[in-house]
């Protein structure tokens, strides 16, 4: 590491993360596959073993990042891409999310009205499944998982809002901070935000019991199935954008970043807002109509 | 600077292959993991054909037999083309734009060494009691979901696969956006360049609309979700709808690059400048666009709503405007030049016409009241085999061959080539060109075993197969002796081919374009037209 | 090298021509033998010539410019690279073509999905409720009150299986034969009402002029009007599991009377049927009936000999199932397993057909179960 060339685009050498990467994803989801299909003699360990190994990976990986941008081999160029490169991710996890509320969507206004009977599916209904009336929320014809009751929108879930709202403030607050250099502040931000998202979990957490005690589980016909797909993913997200969020406050306190160069920082508040985004359309969706 | 010296390849296998950042070794991964996986789905093809060379069942039960088209189609697809598409991306995107490399060069290694897993864990199935899955490359619920224990593993080698491809686009993306040699514009970008950012954005669009459809799948089968099951209010035909949107995009994922590739050979070779390129751009990003709202036409018979099906009918027809374009751009860029037939010049000239014979039916099946005819018979079989094999296969043999110099440093023979482009060609229609007859005729596609009307076509088509396959092996003894030796190649190939790769020496060096600074844009491939 | 290519290329060629002459089902579509297959032929022509006119305009262009523009001839390259006028002009030009086609495949698909007669909504004669199983088709005549299974013919379901030493060329209709046709009449309107029991096929006559898909847990509507009596053979065209091919349709179209005829005859046959449920079967009457029932209808999944295809298809002989409780066994039967290729059995066969197959099952493939069961207790069950 003799010099470094701010023209010069930084090429590393010697990728050794996303081989274990790879090892990694591929244990996961060979024990998942195996405890999928109840063959649950090892891998339950398989999959722990690789769901560490991917943690072992990050953890490596970004540490590597960490220390080439502290040791200033990136230059503006490298910064760009870096940037583009998170912003085309999030724009791949909103068609992820796109896919499950497209199927929310056709539920409720071609699948369910046509097994009731609407427009051209009269004889669905006549013929297969008479009696049905094809209202949401419903578990369908057949009634699958039995009776449930749904939650309601104005208590937990409005709180949830806020609580993610509030979220999205103060971390732009403590991105004001770090633009000014006001270290401790942006700390205290970050923690904030943190504690937020956590809350957000521990209520969306108490929310799930309290559903299954309404019998509205997963199984409960097609409302069961897109209320907790799509809450679920929601909810991994948040989990993921708390713990990089996590890891942020520590690097702030720990000094690294720039008032004017702190790329991994915004990144993790881009996802922060794209998820509190996504619930939006969840609270929306989901929740009130 | 990080290394000493920009030409030393790293020493032993797991240093130079296995932690490569650099992006010819990592194009050079992708070809060669690609070359493979062509032969793997081949082989499978070849039992297709084999058992279908007679009625009567000879060789395969019917549950293998689905098992082979599924598995030969899902190898071809995410096997072969796509990979062998990022490869090239990944070999010549840097050295056409003046680049000194891929933007994010580690995750661009995570980007390849995904696959090798992804499909040894989709392979596995195949020695799995229950065997591997058989509903089809569509993964059509309810059918695909009784495949037992393979579903899972359907699901996470998508899911893997798509990570790969979604990775391997955002570093396309943010290559060309970011990486341009200074003075480069987007309007002075190369085709294939131009092609392969579209592509990119597609791949990003759509793949995560993929994993969300098998998620889908894995938790219908194993959690008890009702998203595809009419009894809890969900509904089979939810998942077409999924995975076309997905599907159709998917289709131009592996045509789009095809045509950048083909845009770049045809000028070479006709001595003349690309007829109409800004017309070209736009007629590709049309194509993108209008991809996105057809994908229903996969699914006419499923009992759409009359307006639903007029809008996808007409909106399919749409797509032979902006491809039209095209296939009219390269004929007028042979109009009046000077044109020599070396053999990537061969196959593309062979794309241009057999892929339009392709898009022809294509544009048959999208007119919806005959597509309740042709719809899931060997005329479909038929189409798309014309976009893909002497389609999307054409071009990049047509670009191995055209940039074979540059990547090894010598020349192929002539006469060999020449040799594999008449074999081929009259091969791959005699393979395909009698399906449409027996599509029109009746026959579905997916059967093991017809009835006895269907014969001879079958058996031509067969050897038809078997004769292009074996053209195949020849293939690739022709590219092995190229890379072992033979007639040292000059810096530009060509003679006087337009494009940055052709200003650098032949092998490229392991880096190209340390220096990072403006091009003599006159050397750009379309640098100073349109 | 040249000389060689042209001898291939006519070999090939001959190939081509003989094999295209030999072949007896022609190389087209079908006119088939209903007005909407007519306009979808006529569509499909339409389509064709266009592309061939097309065909023959680009490739002509590129042949030619093969030919005189190439660098052996000493020509040299001009070095123009856009022209606004050609270009707006072969944009402007398809649009116009494939508005031309566009416009009759519009009125053909209202003409499919919005059946008119004087401009009032099209009325139906008769409804046939189709329903898709792994393997076989079940026909409803709604009207009537009856219905029953149709499956691939004994002849073709021997001659199909791998090695079978048969040779398909021996058997009439091989693969497109059934044990029991639909009967349709001819000039009626009839409105099909297609569904499926497990996965997803597709109900398809070339000569009716179209397919439609049969999908689980919802109904589907197409209809037609048949002009010509006569046998009209298709194949089901959706993927649907490893016998996917080998669940032909076959529909025998009929002139009224004969279809008056035909009708009352299966009504008749209908009704015996029933009383034979109440009489006691003799074991040998039982083993014979259900010997044909598990030919016909059980063995594509659990084979002849009871060995199932492990593991997707569980074996019979030795079945925990089938040595059991007789009661539990006729219950599954009835039943079948939701989420698995076993149907239930219950509304597709008649009492007496159970019956008989569980006892043939009970008493067959080295199984010890031994007794009988009865149509009665089938009844009873239900
Ligand atoms: C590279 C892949 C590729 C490409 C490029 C295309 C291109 C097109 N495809 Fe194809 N298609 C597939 C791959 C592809 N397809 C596959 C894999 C399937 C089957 C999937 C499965 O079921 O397994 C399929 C199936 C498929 C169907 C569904 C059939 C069915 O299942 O019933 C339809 C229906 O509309 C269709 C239409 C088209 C059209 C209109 C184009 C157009 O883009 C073609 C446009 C090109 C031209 C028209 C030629 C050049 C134009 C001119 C010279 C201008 C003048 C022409 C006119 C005015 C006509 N395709
Ligand atoms: C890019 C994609 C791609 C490519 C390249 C191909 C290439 C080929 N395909 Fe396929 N195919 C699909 C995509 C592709 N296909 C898809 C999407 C389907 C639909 C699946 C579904 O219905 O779900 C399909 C389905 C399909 C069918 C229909 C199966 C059915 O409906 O049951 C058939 C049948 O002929 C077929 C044949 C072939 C052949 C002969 C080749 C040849 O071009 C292959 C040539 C290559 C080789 C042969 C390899 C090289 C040589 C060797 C391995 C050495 C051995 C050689 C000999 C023994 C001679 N393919
Ligand atoms: C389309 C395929 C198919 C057909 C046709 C079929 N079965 Fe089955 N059968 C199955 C499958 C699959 C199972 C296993 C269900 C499960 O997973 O428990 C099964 C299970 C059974 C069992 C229970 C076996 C055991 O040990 O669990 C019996 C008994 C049975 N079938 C009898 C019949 C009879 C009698 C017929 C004909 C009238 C028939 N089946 C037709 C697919 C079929
Ligand atoms: Cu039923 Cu295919
Ligand atoms: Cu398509």
């Amino acid at each position: 590491m003799s010099e470094v060339n701010a023209d010069q685009y930084f090429v590393p050498h010697k990728a050794r993360w996303p081989i274990v990467g790879s090892i990694g994803l591929t244990a996961t989801v060979l024990g998942a596959a195996h405890v999928l299909n109840s063959e649950t003699t090892v891998t339950p360990w398989l999959m722990y073993a690789g769901l560490i190994i991917i943690l072992v990976m990050m953890f490596g990986w970004f540490g590597e990042v960490i220390k080439e941008s502290e040791e200033g081999l990136y230059n503006t160029g490298v910064d760009t891409s870096f940037r583009m490169g998170m912003i085309w991710f999030i724009f791949s996890e909103v068609m992820f999310f796109a896919c499950f509320f497209g199927a929310l969507f056709y539920a409720r206004t071609l699948s369910v009205p046509w097994l009731g009977g609407e427009g051209t599916g009269l004889s669905t209904n006549e013929v297969l499944w008479n009696g049905y009336e094809g209202v949401w929320p419903t578990n369908g014809p057949a009634a699958l998982g039995g009776h449930f009751e749904v939650l309601d929108p104005f208590h937990l879930p409005l709180i949830n809002t806020m609580l993610l709202l509030t979220s999205s403030v103060t971390v732009t607050i403590a991105h004001h901070a770090m633009r000014a250099n006001h270290r401790s502040q942006t700390v205290i931000w970050l923690v904030a935000t943190v504690l937020l998202g956590a809350a957000f979990m521990y209520l969306q957490v108490t929310e799930y019991i309290e559903a299954y005690h309404l019998n509205l589980t997963l199984e409960s016909g097609i409302y069961g199935s897109t209320f907790f797909m799509l809450t679920g993913f929601h909810g991994m997200h948040v989990t993921l954008g708390a713990i990089m969020l996590a890891v942020i406050t520590v690097r702030v306190a720990k000094g690294h970043f720039k008032p004017d160069r702190h790329f991994g920082f915004e990144a993790v508040a881009w996802y922060w807002h794209f998820v509190d985004v996504v619930w939006l359309g969840l609270f929306i969706f989901v929740y009130i109509l | 600077m990080g290394h000493d010296s920009h030409d030393h390849k790293p020493k032993g296998f797991v240093n130079r292959w296995l932690m490569t950042t650099n992006h010819k070794d990592i194009g050079t991964l992708y070809l060669v993991f690609a070359f493979a996986m062509f032969i793997t789905g081949g082989a499978m093809a070849m039992i297709i054909r084999l058992e279908l060379f007679q009625p009567g069942l000879q060789f395969v039960e019917p549950d293998f037999f689905n098992q082979m088209t599924t598995m030969h189609a899902l190898i071809m697809v995410f096997g072969a083309v796509m990979p062998a598409f990022v490869g090239l991306a990944n070999w010549m995107i840097p050295m056409m734009i003046g680049a000194p490399d891929m933007a994010l060069p580690r995750m661009n290694n995570w980007s390849f060494w995904i696959l090798p897993f992804a499909f040894a864990l989709l392979g596995s199935t195949l020695f799995m009691d229950g065997g591997a899955p058989a509903g089809g490359w569509t993964m059509y619920p309810p059918l695909v979901l009784q495949g037992g224990k393979n579903v899972a593993y359907l699901v996470f080698a998508v899911h893997l696969m798509g990570i790969s491809s979604i990775m391997g686009a955002i570093n396309v993306i943010a290559t060309i956006m970011n990486m341009r040699a200074p003075n480069v514009g987007y309007l002075n970008m190369p085709l294939f360049v131009w092609t392969w950012l579209i592509t990119a954005f597609l791949l990003i669009a759509v793949m995560p609309v993929l994993a969300g459809a098998v998620t889908m799948l894995l938790t219908d089968r194993y959690f008890g979700t009702s998203f595809f099951n009419a009894a809890g209010g969900g509904d089979p035909v939810l998942f077409q709808h999924i995975f076309w949107f997905f599907g159709h995009p998917e289709v131009y994922i592996m045509i789009l690059p095809s045509f950048g590739v083909v845009s770049e050979i045809i000028p070479t070779f006709a001595r003349k400048p690309l007829f109409g390129y800004v017309s070209m751009v736009y007629a590709t990003a049309g194509i993108a666009f209008l991809s996105f709202i057809v994908w229903a036409h996969h699914m006419f018979s499923v009992g759409m709503p009359l307006g639903g099906e007029l809008y996808f009918m007409y909106a399919t027809m749409m797509i032979a405007v902006p491809t039209g374009v095209k296939i009219f751009n390269w004929v007028a860029t042979m109009w009046k030049g000077a044109m020599t037939f070396e053999t990537p010049m061969l196959f593309s000239l062979a794309f241009v016409v057999l892929f339009t014979i392709g898009g022809f039916s294509g544009v048959m099946m999208a007119l919806a009241p005959v597509d309740l005819q042709y719809h899931d018979t060997y005329f479909i079989v038929a189409h798309f085999h014309y976009v893909l094999v002497p389609g999307a296969i054409f071009a990049i043999i047509a670009a191995a061959y055209y940039w074979l110099p540059k990547w090894s440093g010598h020349m192929y023979s002539e006469r060999l080539g020449k040799i594999h482009f008449w074999w081929s060609t009259i091969s791959v229609n005699v393979l395909f060109f009698p399906q449409h007859f027996l599509g029109l005729a009746g026959m579905p596609r997916r059967i093991p075993d017809y009835s006895t009307q269907f014969a001879e076509f079958n058996m031509m088509s067969s050897i038809g197969g078997f004769a292009f396959g074996l053209a195949q092996v020849f293939f690739i003894y022709i590219v092995v002796k190229t890379v072992r030796g033979g007639k040292k190649a000059e810096a530009n190939a060509w003679g006087d081919a337009k494009g940055l790769e052709w200003t650098v020496p032949s092998p490229a060096p392991h880096h190209t374009f340390d220096e990072f600074g403006p091009v003599d844009l006159k050397k750009m491939a379309h640098g100073e037209v349109h | 090298m040249k000389k060689a290519q042209i001898k291939l290329v006519t070999m090939l060629t001959a190939l081509m021509l003989t094999t295209v002459s030999s072949a007896e089902y022609g190389i087209n579509l079908r006119k088939g033998v209903t007005d909407y297959s007519q306009t979808a032929y006529d569509m499909h022509m339409l389509a064709f010539w266009v592309c061939v006119v097309i065909g023959v305009l680009v490739f002509g262009a590129m042949l030619y410019s093969i030919i005189a523009h190439r660098k052996s001839k000493g020509v040299k390259p001009e070095q123009f690279s856009h022209s606004t006028t050609a270009e707006i002009v072969w944009t402007i030009i398809p649009i116009i073509i494939l508005a031309v086609m566009a416009w009759p495949a519009t009125k053909a698909l209202i003409k499919m999905e919005n059946p008119t007669e004087n401009g009032k909504p099209m009325k139906m004669d008769m409804t046939i409720k189709v329903t898709g199983y792994q393997w076989k088709w079940r026909y409803d005549y709604l009207e009537e009150g009856f219905g029953f299974l149709s499956t691939l013919s004994k002849d073709s379901n021997l001659a199909r299986q791998i090695n079978s030493g048969v040779k398909p060329e021996t058997v009439d209709n091989y693969l497109l034969d059934v044990d029991k046709p639909l009967v349709l009449p001819v000039d009626t309107n009839i409105r099909f009402l297609l569904t499926a029991d497990d996965v997803i096929h597709s109900w398809w006559v070339p000569d009716f002029g179209w397919k439609r898909d049969a999908i689980p847990g919802f109904i589907n509507e197409a209809w037609t009007n048949i002009k010509e009596p006569g046998i009209y053979r298709g194949q089901c065209a959706e993927l649907c599991g490893k016998d996917h091919g080998f669940m032909p349709v076959v529909v025998e179209v009929l002139s009224k009377e004969d279809y008056a005829d035909w009708l009352s005859q299966q009504k008749g046959e209908q009704a015996e049927e029933a009383a034979m449920v109440e009489k006691t079967w003799t074991k040998e009457e039982l083993m014979a009936r259900g010997e044909e029932v598990y030919m016909q209808q059980c063995v594509t999944c659990h084979q002849a000999d009871g060995t199932g295809i492990p593991p997707t298809f569980p074996a019979l002989a030795g079945s925990a199932v089938v040595n059991g409780a007789a009661a539990d066994q006729v219950q599954l039967v009835l039943n079948g397993k939701p989420g698995t290729a076993m149907a239930a059995f219950g509304s597709l066969l008649s009492e007496n057909d159970i019956a008989a197959a569980i006892t043939y099952t009970r008493n067959s493939f080295g199984n010890t179960a031994g007794g009988m069961v009865q149509p009665v207790d089938v009844k009873n069950l239900k």
